[in-house]
């Protein structure tokens, strides 16, 4: 996969949970997926159309996602709920939207179809194509959670 | 502006429509009502009258872009402000959104202080 592709969706990660969650996050050095066990307690798929085919998906832990859906509601959430849930849906979402855009400007068009929610410890998330699968890792200051980028040539 | 007329936020992520709720109630507006999609939009403003609807763009049954049309399809809703409030940032978009006579667009993720520019750009 073009590594060229990772960015924009590195950018748009940083920029949503920053303008949405006020979260300042960090990320980490992207590697090579191998298998499908998702790396958080929920995660938000959402397909990839167009000039190319893929899925990207984001996966939260339960605390960091908490916490970044407390400071995008300003008030505090003490579990995974079903308003975090929908939460990660919309994150994924916005992801998707701003990357897209970005990648238009590199001469890319993509759309991308409305987020699939999976919750629940040690969940699978399915790439819906053979192609290597990119995993980005990024901290804040409540924990972690990944990013995932596969998209064809 | 008039803070007392009723605006219609349509998202199929209730976390969306909380967010645009709780920006519009902290700028004053007493009635705010909410709908999954365009179809339940629909619905919605046969029942009352609404002052502004604020729309996501993708949503299953009806989606923001087919609302628009649908409304400036009829005489009743051709001069009702709209804003688009969607992930959908690329140029078609927007430009199909323009030709289907959309007020004001935003795209996602914003800030409240985007949602009040636009709203005092429409109302003044």
């Amino acid at each position: 996969m073009d590594v060229a592709l990772i960015n924009p969706f590195i950018d748009a990660t940083l920029h949503v949970l920053k303008t949405m969650g006020t979260t300042d996050a960090k990320p980490g050095k992207p590697y090579l997926k191998k298998d499908q066990q998702a790396k958080g307690d929920v995660s938000a798929v959402i397909g990839l159309t167009g000039e190319s085919n893929g899925t990207i998906s984001i996966s939260f832990p339960e605390q960091s996602i908490v916490a970044v859906v407390s400071r995008m509601f300003g008030e505090p959430i003490s579990n995974l709920n079903g308003d975090v849930t929908d939460a990660v849906g919309e994150i994924a979402n916005m992801i998707s939207g701003q990357a897209r855009q970005k990648l238009e400007v590199m001469g890319r068009i993509l759309h991308g179809s409305i987020p699939s929610v999976i919750v629940g410890k040690n969940h699978q998330i399915r790439h819906i194509t053979t192609y290597p699968v990119i995993a980005v890792p990024f901290e804040t200051e409540n924990g972690g959670f990944t990013i995932e980028i596969c998209i064809e040539e | 502006m008039d803070m007392g007329m009723t605006v219609l936020v349509v998202d199929d992520f209730a976390t969306m429509r909380r967010i645009i709720k709780g920006v519009l109630k902290d700028l004053g507006f007493k009635n705010v009502i909410e709908a999954e999609n365009g179809k339940v939009a629909l619905s919605e403003l046969k029942k009352e009258e609404i002052g502004l609807v604020i729309a996501d763009w993708n949503m299953p049954e009806m989606t923001g872009i087919d609302l628009l049309k649908a409304l400036r399809s009829d005489d009743r809703f051709k001069e009702l402000p709209f804003i688009m409030v969607t992930a959908e940032g690329q140029k078609a978009n927007v430009i199909e959104a323009v030709k289907a006579g959309v007020t004001n667009y935003i795209v996602k993720p914003f800030t409240p202080d985007t949602l009040k520019q636009k709203l005092e750009a429409i109302f003044g």
